[in-house]
């Protein structure tokens, strides 16, 4: 276990609550002030030019920082272990100035084949035009990344808990392949939530997340966030001058030298952010950092939802199976009981007998669930992934993703499970 | 990395007042030439010691070539040197009566931290006091850090070593 794992003296529901937050310097208010402002004022000049040189740590302007977004980066920081984060405005935000601090025009690096089709769209095709190249492996598959390795190779990627199915990975053995060949761990941790999994504890060396899943859990703000585990030497070798290296745009500093084992959160706020620009409003920052507020209350109740449900429609005559890790006959149980014995999430997909014209039908006779394409809602989420996500794809490149004919995706919410089952069984009657 | 209470570092940054500072750089891109702004900003006296630059000022300070030409009292010696260095200077801190001897980030030297800590010293070492400082004042939150603190009353954020010392030490884990 990584020594960092251990980075507070308290409980993960207490952390849930309050980590980074404390009451107002000025006011005394005790929730989280929303500072809606873009820019904060300098005491002098001198105070300003040791800001700008990155010699003291405060407020300059919010593409840069602000104190609503700090308060959820302490707060997602503590709950993963990390030694710092940096909040952004969205998961693809996260995973474009991930790579853009570790990637240079020729470079590659490994990603799992199972993956959000938004992050396969990303680094298949967005990546390209910077010349980043992705070499896809077999997630169920740990030496299927020792393959793609190459002298180009600058980061492994997975996600914890993988789409589409709601597989659980092998996080350990895939960092281990990564640890060997001296390149960082990235672990999207989206679907699985700190509550469930810590991929510090595991070997990952930088986490991201999409917050506007469970994180933020409510359905209603984009975010996204990294976090820095502290653990990766980036002064080991040259392959990542952006760390290693003087920097030219602040006075010749070397961010790790500087920035110790928080120069990766760094690194990604003071060049990523402030070049590239993608940042958090701190309206979506105060309702995320509500949302994680009761993390470990909605995981508990979506993890326990979700296996009832599974565990109902596996037993349905009209469905053909169901691919959910916390059932005793998946092939993920034993990962699952590994790696997430609290629960393996609420996204999971199953099969509707009758095919695609089944699925179409589901979908368009629930009552309850919503039609919608996000995962990690207070709500329960339906999509039928043929006819809308991948309706795009050839029938093979269909089944190649986890998203044939009869694929229904569900992301099970809080309401009562009994009307969530109800809702589901009418629909599938109809 | 060697372990040190929340209480032990904060006693530390809140009681002393003169710190030399072995090993400061007069270029403005090191961390130790910032580490020595940012700490006289928050009202600490720093003393830098550099042998290639003694006799000039540094940050409106005079610059000595070791510890033992400082003609005042010292209470703590920070040491930007590498960890075989930090030894002899270690000793040299024990003999002009420092009261702590404090080694950078990557710094470790657990013989001279000993023999100090046998002479009555308090001894932190892999630590940056910038770091703890903003850790302590909140400072650090401004930048994402995971401060390990959970605090329920307002601190006057940025504020001065005099607070620091001010703030009663051991209201309860966790609390400053």
């Amino acid at each position: 276990m990584n020594i960092h794992s251990k980075l507070s003296d308290y409980g993960f529901n207490t952390l849930s609550v309050h980590a980074g937050a404390a009451p107002d310097p000025t006011t005394g208010a005790r929730a989280t002030p929303i500072y809606q402002t873009t820019s904060y004022v300098f005491d002098d000049t001198d105070h300003a030019a040791s800001l700008f040189g990155l010699q003291s740590f405060g407020n300059i302007y919010t593409r840069i920082g602000n104190p609503t977004q700090a308060v959820l980066e302490e707060r997602v920081a503590a709950l993963e272990g990390g030694t710092a984060a940096l909040a952004v405005a969205s998961g693809h935000a996260a995973q474009m100035l991930t790579f853009q601090a570790l990637m240079m025009p020729g470079d590659e690096f490994i990603a799992a084949r199972q993956l959000y089709g938004g992050s396969v769209n990303q680094f298949g095709q967005a990546f390209k035009s910077f010349g980043w190249n992705v070499k896809w492996a077999d997630a169920r598959d740990p030496e299927s990344f020792r393959r793609q390795l190459s002298s180009k190779t600058k980061a492994i990627f997975i996600e914890s808990i993988a789409n589409p199915g709601g597989i659980v990975i092998d996080i350990e053995s895939i960092g281990a392949v990564a640890k060997e060949a001296g390149v960082p761990f990235i672990v999207d941790n989206t679907l699985a939530t700190p509550y469930l999994i810590r991929p510090v504890e595991w070997g990952a060396d930088i986490i991201i997340h999409s917050l506007t899943k469970f994180l933020g859990g409510h359905g209603n703000s984009i975010g996204g966030v990294i976090v820095d585990a502290g653990s990766f030497d980036w002064s080991r070798t040259k392959k990542y001058p952006m760390l290693s290296e003087p920097c030219p745009s602040y006075h010749g500093i070397k961010m790790h030298e500087t920035f110790g084992d928080m120069a990766f959160a760094i690194t990604c706020r003071v060049l990523g952010l402030r070049d590239l620009g993608p940042a958090i409003s701190p309206f979506n920052a105060f309702l995320l950092l509500t949302g994680i507020e009761t993390l470990p209350l909605r995981m508990q109740k979506h993890c326990e939802n979700a296996k009832a449900v599974a565990q109902h429609l596996s037993r349905h005559a009209k469905v053909s199976w169901v691919s959910y890790a916390n059932l005793p006959n998946d092939p993920c149980y034993g990962l699952a009981q590994t790696y997430c014995p609290k629960g393996a999430g609420a996204v999971f997909t199953f099969g509707v007998r009758g095919g695609y014209e089944a699925g179409v039908k589901l979908v368009n006779n629930v009552k309850l669930l919503s039609h919608l394409a996000n995962v990690g809602d207070t709500r329960s989420l339906i999509i039928h992934p043929a006819s809308t996500t991948h309706r795009q794809l050839s029938d093979e490149q269909k089944s190649a993703a986890g998203a044939g004919p009869e694929v229904v995706r569900v992301s099970i919410g809080i309401e009562d499970v009994s009307d969530i089952i109800a809702d589901l069984d009418q629909a599938l009657a109809a | 990395m060697p372990e040190y209470s929340d209480e032990t570092i904060k006693s530390v940054l809140g009681s002393v007042k003169t710190v030399a500072i072995v090993g400061v750089s007069d270029k403005e891109s090191r961390a130790s030439h910032f580490v020595m702004k940012y700490m006289q900003g928050k009202g600490y006296r720093m003393i830098p010691i550099n042998p290639q630059l003694a006799g000039q000022t540094l940050l409106g300070e005079k610059v000595y070539p070791d510890l033992k030409s400082i003609p005042e009292k010292v209470d703590m010696v920070d040491i930007f040197r590498n960890s075989e260095a930090a030894g002899v200077l270690s000793d040299e801190a024990i003999a002009i009566g420092a009261k702590v001897v404090w080694m950078q980030l990557g710094v470790v030297n657990d013989a001279a931290a000993a023999r100090a800590e046998k002479a009555g010293l308090t001894v932190i070492m892999d630590r940056c006091p910038k770091m703890e400082y903003s850790r302590f004042s909140g400072e650090f939150g401004w930048v994402g850090r995971n401060s390990r603190i959970i605090d329920n009353r307002r601190k006057q954020l940025g504020a001065g070593r005099a607070s620091l010392a001010r703030d009663a030490i051991g209201r309860g884990k966790g609390t400053l």
